[in-house]
């Protein structure tokens, strides 16, 4: 689950992690309330989406940048005015671009230096890492090919959790030497009682910047969270933005379904996230390119099955679909009957290869073939994937 | 002999009253795995009756190992108390907790997996099948089903399995099995990040099996675990390996279904994974439709 900066910032706030003051608004006068507040600095407005490039974007009524730097409190608002209810357009938004419904104001800080701070899950260890690096503003993964020597790893213990000493080790670390120390390890005491406390998986603050006056400010960040542990994340949940995420991926996690929309034209409906993986991989092996990546998990039930024929054919892209069950467990009568019914309700008129396996399979084959629909059969895997590319092909 | 499981192997479920773990426990003993208890906290005293079978319940596991001699637990807990679940196996020291709960937070594994290191206890999964080894009679009946697998696609055999997914594992057992190849015993390590037992850790008991013979290990997308253990058996591993990973076409920086399959920061890719089974001498199976075929040929070219 991605989150806005602005809430990025929220969260800061409340952790106590030093961050550039700022507050976000939804009108254009509350941009100048916030602006006003933050007094007579140059200041910085940001329209939030999810997606990068937002500086180079364009909206769609004209007005150019999605940030912008001004000197008042009423430049601010007119700023906010121009981008606020307009549809954005970046390099990663997609051409459709993204609707802005809020912008970010914050005081723009000068830089001194800027560096890198993180910490994630270390699955080889087990444990929480901090990734610290005076490399910062760049992407930390070049740098870490580039010049290893300038990445710290600094491993937590996973019981005791980020103890005072590490905190000044890294400070020395990245230079932050002097009055600098002791707001780096309250920044980096908090930044990590943040991460734990709100289940993250990592937080990346990129860049992390001293300003010539002599603050050390989280400038930007990057939140992932755990998913699994949103039930007990409520204030995490609800800064969740539907409106970010492809409107296929909401409706299929509403009937508990996993779904993830590619650009290909074959649509795959498979049992298991694993085989449904391995599913996309074979059809990309024959020559086709798979739509989607959709697992409609361990027990099926028929009403499932039709919600994932309606989410897979509401691609426009999509020109074939293969089901590839292995109902070990499952009664493929029961998928089949499921299938039917989904084929019917929608009016398919786009080539079906069904591949079942498992218990009841000979039942299941029967009432697909007796269905009086036009659904290709296949005798396996390899089989039901080179049997949905040809008909695709040939349509 | 198999490997951390025999057909005598006497377990105990956790979470047994619940819908999917009362489930389990019939597919388990209608196999004719020797499930001796059920713990459910209050319903201490109570027995799980199926056909003839009556499992006795208890209210901790500790008791239940005791009265019943258990030494493996599987548990089927909700998310929530799961990894409590697991805690309360490795506090009653057992041999083997088989977690096939899904969606545990990662916070509480790593917490887990702390308290594994000073323990008697290995831990499989979480988000795993589990494991099973065949039994002798019809259909591998009779065999140690521990978890969610269908037993009856089984074969007594000498192959190993090892996979972080179940329904690629069911796959790769089917295509065994049908083409006269049985198992010795198949692991499903599970989907998350953070998990008790890893492919490494498997190969190694394969490798020590005398009755394995030769193993397919499957692995997906996320982690470096696939690498790591491609690493020591290219070196260490006398029996013969196919490797199938899953994951080649899935885009950067989403996350697969399961919690651990995303590629992130350029880490975990398919082909990455693909390129050190192959240095390591392992022979990766094009799709995942010719597991089996892979290996065969794998064993019959070292003859």
């Amino acid at each position: 689950m991605n989150i806005h900066e602005y809430q990025a910032r929220e969260l800061f706030e409340k952790f106590g992690v030093a961050t550039p003051p700022g507050g976000a608004a939804t009108t254009p006068e509350q941009a100048l309330e916030v602006a006003k507040r933050l007094g007579g600095k140059t200041l910085v407005v940001k329209a939030q989406i999810h997606a990068g490039g937002r500086g180079k974007g364009t909206f769609k009524n004209g007005f150019k940048g999605g940030v912008h730097l001004c000197n008042s409190a009423d430049e601010a608002g007119k700023l906010a005015s121009q981008m606020l209810g307009q549809v954005l357009v970046t390099h990663q938004t997609g051409p459709d671009g993204k609707q802005v419904n809020q912008v970010l104001i914050a005081e723009a800080v000068d830089i001194a230096r800027e560096l890198y701070f993180a910490v994630l899950l270390d699955r080889a260890t087990s444990a929480p890492v901090i990734i610290a690096s005076t490399a910062g503003g760049m992407d930390i993964e070049e740098v870490a090919e580039h010049s290893p020597e300038k990445i710290l790893r600094e491993p937590i213990h996973p019981v005791l959790g980020l103890q005072a000493y590490q905190t000044r080790k890294i400070a020395a670390a990245l230079g932050l030497t002097g009055p600098l120390m002791s707001q780096a390890t309250k920044l980096f005491t908090a930044l990590f009682r943040l991460f734990m406390a709100r289940d993250c998986s990592q937080i990346e603050v990129n860049p992390l910047v001293v300003t010539p006056d002599g603050r050390l400010l989280a400038l930007d960040a990057k939140f992932n969270f755990d998913d699994n542990a949103l039930y007990r994340q409520p204030e995490i949940a609800a800064l969740r933005d539907k409106s970010e995420e492809d409107p296929r991926e909401v409706a299929a996690s509403e009937f508990n379904l996993n779904y993830i929309g590619l650009d290909g034209n074959i649509a795959c409906l498979v049992n298991g996230a694993g085989l449904a993986m391995a599913t996309m991989d074979i059809i990309q092996h024959y020559g086709g390119k798979p739509a989607n990546f959709l697992d409609v998990g361990g027990g099926a039930s028929k009403d499932q099955v039709a919600s994932a024929f309606r989410i897979i054919l509401s691609d426009p892209h999509v020109e074939g679909i293969l089901v590839n069950i292995f109902g070990g467990i499952m009664d493929c009568n029961v998928i089949a009957t499921g299938i039917i019914a989904a084929a019917r309700e929608t009016g398919l008129k786009i080539p079906l290869v069904v591949r079942l396996e498992g218990n009841n399979v000979a039942a299941g084959k029967q009432t697909l073939s007796e269905s009086g629909l036009t659904i290709i059969g296949a005798s396996d895997l390899a089989d039901a994937a080179q049997k949905i590319v040809q008909a695709v092909k040939n349509a | 002999m198999a490997i951390l499981v025999t057909p005598q192997t006497r377990i105990l479920i956790q979470g047994i009253t619940g819908d999917f773990g009362s489930r389990h426990a019939k597919l388990s003993l209608e196999y004719g795995t020797q499930v001796v208890a059920g713990v459910t906290p209050g319903k201490g005293g109570q027995s799980f009756d199926h056909q003839t079978h009556k499992v006795p319940i208890y209210d901790t596991v500790g008791e239940a190992a005791r009265q019943s001699g258990a030494t493996v637990a599987v548990v089927f807990v909700p998310p929530p108390f799961a990894a409590d679940a697991i805690l309360e196996g490795v506090d009653a020291g057992l041999d083997l907790v088989v977690a096939i709960t899904e969606g545990i937070p990662v916070n509480d594994m790593v917490r887990v997996k702390h308290a594994l290191r000073d323990s008697r206890t290995r831990l499989i999964g979480p988000n795993c099948p589990g494991l099973v080894t065949p039994g002798e009679g019809p259909q591998s009946h009779g065999g140690c089903r521990i978890g969610i697998a269908p037993g009856y696609i089984h074969k007594k055999g000498s192959i190993g399995v090892v996979s972080r997914s179940g329904t690629l594992t069911y796959e790769a057992v089917w295509q065994l099995t049908t083409r006269g190849y049985g198992q010795s015993t198949c692991v499903g390590i599970g989907g998350d990040p953070v998990n008790g037992t890893s492919h490494l850790d498997v190969l190694k008991m394969f490798n020590d099996d005398p009755e394995t013979e030769a193993i397919i290990m499957i692995g997906e997308i996320g982690g470096t675990a696939e690498e790591e253990a491609a690493a020591w058996a290219g070196q260490n591993c006398k029996k013969p390996i196919a490797a199938f990973i899953a994951g080649a076409t899935a885009p950067p920086g989403r996350r697969m279904g399961h919690a651990g399959a995303i590629v992130s920061g350029g880490q975990g890719t398919a082909a990455g994974k693909i390129a050190a089974l192959e240095q390591a001498g392992i022979a990766v199976s094009p799709t995942p439709a010719a597991m089996a075929d892979t290996l065969l040929r794998v064993i019959s070219e070292k003859r």
